[in-house]
């Protein structure tokens, strides 16, 4: 049960991470991305190619390059310790990310809104295609599996899920500081500005279009980052890990649940969703299939869109304040 | 800048007519692809014009308008296959005006309970458009409900293609599948031009505020548009499926092709059905042309590569406006 319960977290935690992300595309800065689950899917094999053992020899495996870092830096005094391979397999995720975003943006952000979903559709489903077909790049469907352990020096195999967990909090936190700060900086002001309004905001001289890029690659590079967190937790990645529904559909489902703009919106979001998505599976049977599932998860976005628009996390906060107004009230009344 | 930019353009239009021709076999195969994608990229650009969002379950609307189809032909209808050339039989023909209709049905249906609702709140056009995707789930989860994840077939019996000279060689349902799209289109141009309803259409779709102070009721023609939308893109997906050889079904087979849907929308202009017809056809031919030296698998990725290279040099497609 702890076990179930420690995996639950990670994958909790790195879902936050992606809604941060996303967060910062649409609920801060109104870019509309529907391939989340490319900046995922570069972001994973960024990491994972840095980090693995070379092909074997017997020819089972159809990948040429491999980075091995984790081997290589092992050797090294000192530096072998600190485990810095993963750091660098984070920074490996976050280029690939950040330099796939500046193309895609620097093409279609000019252009209307729905343009930018249709490139963001088109590169998540190209570079799933890439990693499936250039089996001497991504190992085609195998996909990639000999993605070191963090910390195996201090953890036995059996412990690696409670310490990953520690892990992937870490750089959870690190990024919702992160983002936390930069939404309230100025800068996050003039995003929040073109978000609401994209001409006033650029009569104000605000150059929008670098605001808006700058912000679309911010919001890459945390998905990227995601991705490696992912890769480094199953340590084995295979293309059909990146399909729209795990890579994005639940992804959206997460942010519009928890409420798209705000702060918390990824933790809550990403709590609710993948706790019904991956609690229901131990429903009885008819509610317990994997295609009911996939019918409420549409349905459930459908449904916090047209009664709830601001999601969960609004409702939470006037619970709390309704509460703690109850409780102010019968403290005054006790004290009379 | 103009000129070279004009200079480029007439470039790629040739290189295109030339790959195109080297390969006119499997060109002449785009052009059947392309009939299909232009029932369904006619729809989305027409649900465009009116509401001004690109409705991401239009992919899966075909998907459905197939599953209908299946289920009249398997568990309804008569068993007949091997109508005259074609693999598939008589009852397909009774299939496909009944799934056409079941798709509209569904289509003005998801109007009435969720997007009209959310544009009585003024809701902002991405929130109506995630609000689609979320349809989208609902309706692949739907169809996995239902029928199953596993690849489901029409029942069907194999045909030898007609060979014409210069290795083309046609397989009989795809004839059925541009006939059947052109009947469609030429009925969808009569509707937008002769009658009334067409007209109030694409008013609405040119100016909303103009065409309601001139007594257009424009609910109406929202219905009306979703539920054209909706017949054309269930027979797109029906003939879908008898466009493949082996006549497969399956849950993803709508979303997968949604890529070069919206590819084709705006390589033609996003908003104009013409448009739309057009990208749909350059889409069909580059997608079929490129599995010359691609992997077929990569088809969406060239749609989207043609898609972006078009943007490049005409930011509102082939036949945008410019306003």
């Amino acid at each position: 049960m702890l076990d179930f319960l420690t995996a639950f977290a990670i994958l909790i935690g790195i879902y936050s991470v992606f809604t941060l992300g996303l967060n910062v595309h649409w609920g801060y800065t109104g870019l509309f991305n529907i391939g989340v689950a490319g900046f995922f899917a570069l972001g994973a094999y960024a990491a994972s190619l840095l980090t693995i053992r070379p092909p074997s020899s017997d020819q089972v495996d159809d990948y040429l390059y491999a980075g091995d870092l984790a081997n290589r830096l092992e050797a090294l005094p000192v530096i072998g310790a600190l485990d810095l391979w993963f750091i660098a397999g984070l920074l490996a995720a976050s280029l690939v990310s950040a330099a796939v975003a500046l193309v895609v943006g620097t093409i279609t952000i000019r252009l209307r809104g729905d343009y930018l979903a249709i490139a963001t559709l088109g590169i998540a489903e190209s570079v799933r295609l890439v990693f499936l077909n250039e089996r001497w790049l991504g190992n085609g469907s195998k996909g990639l599996y000999t993605i070191p352990r963090v910390f195996d020096g201090i953890a036995t195999p059996q412990d690696y899920d409670r310490v990953y967990l520690v892990v992937v909090l870490v750089v959870f936190l690190a990024l919702f500081f992160g983002v936390r700060a930069l939404v309230h900086s100025p800068w996050g002001r003039v995003l929040r500005a073109i978000r609401e309004d994209e001409v006033t905001a650029e009569a104000s001289g605000k150059h929008v279009f670098r605001f808006k890029l700058q912000a679309f690659v911010l919001g890459a590079v945390i998905m990227g980052i995601g991705g490696a967190l992912y890769a480094f937790n199953l340590r084995a990645i295979s293309p059909s890990a990146f399909t729209p529904l795990l890579g994005t559909f639940i992804i959206w489902a997460m942010l519009v649940v928890g409420g798209s703009g705000r702060l918390y919106a990824p933790i809550v979001g990403a709590f609710i969703v993948w706790g019904i998505w991956s609690g229901s599976q131990f429903l009885p049977d008819p509610l317990g299939s994997p295609n009911v599932r996939y019918f409420s998860i549409g349905v459930l976005v459908v449904l916090v869109l047209v009664y709830a628009p601001d999601g969960i996390t609004p409702l939470l906060s006037r619970a709390r304040e309704r509460w703690t107004a109850r409780r102010r009230l019968r403290r005054a009344v006790a004290e009379e | 800048m103009a000129r070279a930019s004009q200079v480029a353009q007439t470039l790629l239009a040739i290189i295109f007519i030339v790959l195109a021709l080297s390969q006119i076999g499997l060109a002449v195969n785009g052009i059947f692809l392309g009939s299909i994608l232009a029932l369904g990229a006619v729809g989305i650009t027409l649900v465009f014009g009116v509401m001004r969002f690109a409705n991401i379950a239009h992919g899966d609307m075909m998907t459905m308008g197939a599953y209908v189809t299946f289920f009249l032909l398997v568990s309804v209808l008569p068993e007949h296959t091997g109508l005259g050339p074609f693999t598939f039989g008589f009852p397909l023909l009774i299939a496909l005006p009944v799934s056409m209709a079941a798709v509209a049905a569904l289509a003005v249906g998801m109007d009435i309970l969720v997007f009209r609702k959310l544009r009585l709140r003024r809701a902002n056009i991405v929130t109506i458009e995630i609000a689609s995707l979320g349809v989208a789930i609902a309706i692949r989860g739907f169809v996995q409900m239902v029928w199953g994840t596993p690849v489901r077939y029409f029942p069907n019996e194999g045909r030898t293609h007609f060979s014409l000279p210069a290795d083309i060689s046609i397989a009989p349902n795809h004839l059925f599948v541009s006939g059947a799209a052109l009947v469609l289109a030429i009925a969808l141009h009569l509707l937008l031009t002769r009658t009334k309803q067409g007209k109030a259409m694409r008013a609405t779709s040119d100016n909303p505020d103009l065409a309601r102070a001139s007594g257009i009721n424009t609910d109406r023609v929202l219905l009306w548009t979703w539920a054209i939308a909706g017949a054309l893109a269930g027979a797109a997906g029906v003939l879908l499926v008898i466009f493949n050889a082996t006549a497969q079904l399956k849950p993803t087979m709508g979303f997968q092709l949604l890529v070069p849907l919206f590819a084709a929308v705006v390589v033609g202009g996003i908003g104009n059905p013409y448009g739309a017809f057009l990208g749909a056809m350059l889409i069909g031919i580059s997608m079929e042309v490129s599995t010359a030296w691609a992997l077929p698998t990569y088809k969406p990725a060239i749609a989207f590569t043609v898609m972006v290279v078009v943007l490049l040099f005409r930011p509102r497609g082939i036949l945008g406006s410019k306003g």
